[in-house]
């Protein structure tokens, strides 16, 4: 619980965290909300020579409708405040309320988006509501900034789309009523031992569309191919639990730990889809 | 009546009375070891051994040496020189450990170097800077393959890695041979049984998690020659006997400070290595030092709990009658025996008597070392795994009969005319009237309308069950002949000048609220508000004797030892009024205490106040012949055998048929625990109680894997018992008094773990029992429930 010495600098802009970072080099780590990095660094899994705090930089925070109707939210933005967006509740409440179910008040009081996003914790629910709704991720780097698809940004446990030097700035999706997550929690950390969230386009009775990704089960967020399609133009609610049967077994990569093995997760990956469809459906 | 001016101070005991500890915890101003701060005061860290089992082939120092700030480096077996190994508490043959492994590891944590710097950061810096060889010998993990031949083994001389053998039951043990006389009845019990029920059990390892890990500082004083020890102890006066032996000091050189202690659970009854290290270290660099325990270190290395393999048979007849049982124990008891590790298990054997007449009684106990972190006692200590072992039984016994799980217990009971009532394993209980408390929480619970509740739900095709557990224990430990340590309490009272009152307990409580109900009860004694006393404990320096806290003692031995001083100290108070009422002839036995005044009885205008009294007795002019001045007292208080609470828990579960999980819907607990000081403190004790014994039935659990490496080391695994996970608890009680002490108070600590695990589990098997199950193991993880439903494919 004592960690490696750091030093601690405080960005005033984005412009210069990303200078910080050019200069601190592999030895520099952000810092926002803390709730992954610094449990890392106090059992001296991380050991990072220089901490740039962005959590305060009014540029990374707030949570607004664009001109063309899609949410942004700041990548600053703690989850209790996620969870407390009448914007949010209102237009995407899925997202209000993962991020209401996120670990407990202290971790939704600090942690950030941004953070869970950019960490890419095989377990965060956050990510696989970001690509369930075809979020995009905005990053900003020294060459400038890019967007990419949430879908492409997780990659592999803890691994996304980020090079050195880069700073994910926020998070951008078109507002969908007819989405919900659902998770069925490992007890003890509070993460997702498997959580699903699908969003629907629905068509009176039947689903027009779907995407749906689930987390906790294998290495990153990922969408399940196999029950979109087979939502596609099925009836809902009850169509819901054969949509999402094979939800598991689609899955490469299961994790597989004390909490749940390889085959409870694949189980779980289709009780849970069953669920977040309904759940979305439900929505009308 | 004549009436005199003056309040009218309402009696306390068995009043509500809010804990006055609480406000400085609440606001931060409770001083804790990691609070204390000395001038000049250097820093410990630990290199620790991440591997469960080897031998030590060097230790590179250098490193560590060479960083700036550090001030010594020393490995165990340099240590070895100044430091013998640990003393235990028990009879029991045991192992040398040293406080720093010396030449070889035996579990992951296990302290092989310590490090002392200038500051916390460059002392665990330098730890890890130090680089350990080892040869790796095989983990030994599994306690029953420990004793198979062939078996790696842990400590020479302990073959097949087996601590502790013993065997009782049939008609009686031989003293002499400790076997057996004639086992027969047993055997005959079991050949003429209507149904036998036998089932495997695992009581599972658990990590007592106090909020506050361990601490301690130590200073040694070389100009003085003279030790203090801060600790986060539950016993400073145990800590101060067994630091002194170790420094080859007298206890008159040690001073040992308990301050603030945030929970203990029974790992803090122990005496650590860490300790001793500390004391050491302090005088070789004569400099105090500090070593706070991290979180992970305290999974690592704070003994765990529990653990106990189980092979449960119990022989009844058709009615219910329960005429034997035979039970074989294997504890997992960790790498070394530490103060109590041997005698924990010996105390789940003998209340695995629980409630009932048990005319036959066959019990094996084998302790086993494996490599894992040594066990202790933890809240329950014995109880909970026996009381486990025969309540689950005792509950199958009731499905293979088809009898209401309450009334095979209610037919067992010991009945109210057999008390004291002698065990089969050689305790007497004190006082017991069982009835009367399953009934009360039967009415509680609302016992036939929780069935239909649950029969319903079933209709609905929900997994619901109902479970009732009905335990005993052991508390008020006591006596010093089974206690190693001593089993008595002291106290001290004195009366201030002014009437106010000082009064020191050697039970050192850390949570139990002592500084609230020790006043309570002196406030009653002496007729005088709660603000004008205080409670004053944790300091060897101030407490002048002492035990400590554990086995639910502190009210039972440590409140009977304080109202015997008080006794003391009001007599001589009544002498010093006698003699200050000149106008007429007063006797002392005439004087009572009344609202702050001493009067004589029914007379209240012939009165002297509180103050008054105190006073003249510190200035006493003329002093009353053949007495001392000032009014300070003390007694020791040494119990004449334990005293046995008990209780009836009852609990509904629902299970998640798509996920496993169980939500635990209610649970009802009724305790007699005695006469009850504050029942809003015995509230609180059986709340938390029952959040860990929950815990361990639905949550927790110490896991290692093949390799002897810890896979739940910290909270990110292992699942605690959170508020949200529990119900809003019914309680209430029954009053059963012990003759054992003048309080007529049992102890209540401990009981929430006790009942609450088995009346938990007793619920899951209910619910699960239209799929066919009939046992679960502990703790009832989503997934292990979801197994027991697919294997039944899902339908009930």
């Amino acid at each position: 619980m004592i960690p490696t010495a750091f030093e601690y600098k405080r960005a005033s802009s984005v412009a210069e965290a990303l200078s910080l970072l050019q200069e601190g080099g592999p030895e520099a780590k952000l810092l926002a909300g803390g709730h992954s990095l610094i449990p890392m660094m106090k059992q001296r899994l991380a050991e990072p020579g220089l901490l740039i705090d962005i959590g305060g930089l009014d540029e990374l925070r707030g949570i607004q409708e664009q001109d063309d109707g899609d949410i942004a939210i700041g990548a600053a933005m703690t989850h209790a405040e996620i969870a407390a967006s009448e914007l949010l509740r209102d237009q995407a409440p899925i997202v209000a309320e993962t991020a209401a179910a996120i670990g407990d008040a202290q971790v939704r009081n600090r942690g950030t988006i941004g953070g869970s996003l950019a960490h890419a914790d095989p377990g965060a629910d956050l990510p696989a509501v970001m690509v369930a709704l075809n979020a995009t991720i905005a990053i900003l780097g020294p060459n400038g900034d890019r967007q990419v698809a949430a879908e492409d940004f997780f990659q592999d446990i803890l691994t996304v789309d980020l090079e050195e030097g880069e700073i994910v700035t926020g998070v951008c999706f078109a507002p969908c009523r007819s989405a919900a997550y659902a998770k069925l929690e490992q007890r003890a950390s509070k993460f997702a031992l498997v959580g699903v969230a699908a969003a629907l386009t629905l068509d009176g009775g039947s689903c027009a569309s779907a995407r749906v990704a689930v987390t906790g089960a294998s290495s990153h967020a990922q969408r399940l191919g196999g029950v979109e399609d087979a939502l596609a133009g099925a009836s809902l609610p009850d169509g819901a639990a054969d949509a999402a049967a094979g939800a598991g077994d689609s899955l490469d990569f299961v994790n597989e730990d004390l909490h749940g093995s390889e085959g409870y997760r694949r189980a779980m990956t289709a009780v849970f889809a069953r669920r977040a469809i309904e759940a979305a459906a439900g929505r009308g | 009546m004549t009436t005199v001016d003056g309040p009218v101070l309402p009696k306390l005991i068995g009043e509500r009375v809010k804990r006055r500890e609480d406000p400085r915890l609440i606001q931060g101003q409770a001083t804790y070891v990691d609070d204390i701060k000395l001038p000049g005061m250097l820093h410990l860290a630990f290199k620790r051994s991440d591997i469960a089992h080897g031998i030590i082939q060097s230790i590179d120092t250098s490193a560590a040496e060479a960083m700036e700030g550090v001030e010594l480096v020393i490995t165990g077996a340099e240590l070895a020189a100044h430091l013998g190994p640990m003393p235990i508490g028990t009879p029991f043959p045991a192992p040398d450990h040293y406080s720093v492994a010396t030449d070889r590891v035996r579990y992951v944590g296990e302290p092989v170097a310590v490090v002392v710097a200038e500051d916390r950061y460059i002392a665990r810096d330098a730890a890890d800077a130090i680089e350990v060889e080892y040869e790796e010998l095989p983990a030994v993990v599994d306690p029953e393959a420990a004793m198979e031949p062939g078996s790696a083994t842990l400590h020479e001389g302990f073959e097949r890695n087996i601590a502790v053998e013993s065997y009782w039951g049939g008609t009686g043990v031989n003293p002499e041979t400790a076997q057996p006389e004639d086992d027969s009845a047993v055997d005959a019990a079991f050949a003429e049984a209507d149904v036998v029920v036998t089932q495997r059990m695992l009581n599972q390892r658990l990590a007592p998690n106090a909020m506050e890990p361990r601490g301690v500082v130590a200073d040694y004083e070389p100009g003085r020659q003279y030790l203090t020890v801060w600790s986060a102890t539950q016993n400073p006066h145990i800590l101060r006997t067994l630091v002194a032996a170790m420094m080859g000091l007298g206890e008159h050189q040690v001073r040992a400070v308990a301050p603030e202690v945030g929970g203990g659970f029974g790992c803090k009854i122990n005496i650590y290595g860490e300790e001793y290290v500390a004391a050491a270290l302090s005088r070789m660099v004569k400099a105090p030092v500090k070593w706070i325990e991290d979180r992970t270190e305290a999974f690592l290395t704070t003994t765990h709990g529990r653990d106990l393999l189980g092979y449960i048979d119990l022989a009844a007849k058709s009615d219910g009658t329960i005429t034997g049982l035979k039970a074989r124990i294997i504890a997992d008891i960790g790498a070394y025996e530490v103060l109590l590790t041997a005698m924990i298990p010996t105390l789940t054997g003998l209340m695995m008597n629980g409630v009932y007449r048990l005319p036959v009684v066959r019990h094996e106990l084998t302790e086993v070392f494996t490599n894992k972190t040594p066990t202790d006692a933890y809240r329950g200590a014995g109880r909970p795994e026996g009381l486990y072992f025969l309540e689950r039984a005792v509950d199958m016994l009731a499905r293979e009969l088809d009898m209401d799980p309450a009334e095979v217990r209610r037919k067992n009971f010991i009945p109210p005319d057999e008390f004291p009532f002698a065990t089969q394993g050689g305790l007497v209980y004190d006082s017991g009237n069982y009835e009367p408390c399953l009934d009360k929480a039967l009415e509680l619970a609302d016992w036939q309308g929780l069935l239909a509740e649950r029969d319903a739900a079933r209709a609905e095709g929900r997994i619901v069950g109902v479970g009732l557990a009905f335990y005993v224990e052991v508390c008020g430990l006591g006596p010093s002949a089974v206690v190693p340590t001593g089993g008595w309490e002291h106290s001290g009272v004195t009366v201030e000048r002014g009437g106010k009152v000082t009064a020191t307990t050697g039970a050192s409580p850390h949570g139990q609220g002592n500084e609230t109900t020790f006043a309570q009860m002196l406030a009653d004694h002496f007729s005088i508000p709660l603000e004008d006393i205080t409670i004053l404990h944790g300091d060897t320096s101030v407490v002048k004797q002492g035990i400590g806290t554990f086995g639910s003692r502190s009210q039972a031995v440590g409140g009977a030892a304080l109202i015997s001083a008080a006794g003391k100290a009001g007599d001589k108070m009544k002498q010093f009024a006698a003699a200050l009422m000149t106008d007429q002839e007063v006797s002392p036995e005439d004087l009572v205490f009344e609202d702050g005044r001493i009067q004589i009885e029914g007379a209240p205008e012939v009165s002297k106040t509180f103050a008054e009294v105190a006073d003249f007795a510190y200035v006493p002019v003329p002093l009353p012949p053949g007495m001392e001045p000032g009014i300070s007292e003390e007694a020791f208080f040494e119990p004449e055998n334990n005293t046995y609470p008990f209780g009836c828990h009852i609990s509904m579960v629902e299970m998640d048929r798509d996920t496993g999980e169980t939500k635990l819907l209610k649970l009802i607990a009724v305790d007699d625990c005695g006469n009850v000081i504050n029942p809003l403190i015995v509230e609180g004790q059986v709340h938390g109680g029952l959040a860990q014994g929950i815990g361990q039935a639905m949550f927790e659990e110490v896991v290692y894997d093949e390799d002897g490496q810890p896979v739940t080391a910290s909270f990110m695994d292992y699942v605690m018992p959170r508020a949200a996970d529990l119900p809003t608890f019914e309680l209430d009680r029954t009053v059963t008094t012990t003759p054992i002490n003048p309080l007529g108070a049992k102890g209540v600590g401990e009981a929430g773990t006790i009942g609450s695990t088995p009346c938990v589990v007793n619920a899951a098997v209910d619910a699960l029992s239209p799929f066919g199950v009939t046992h679960i193991e502990m703790p009832l993880r989503p997934e292990r429930v979801w197994r027991l439903i697919q294997e039944n494919g899902g339908q009930s």
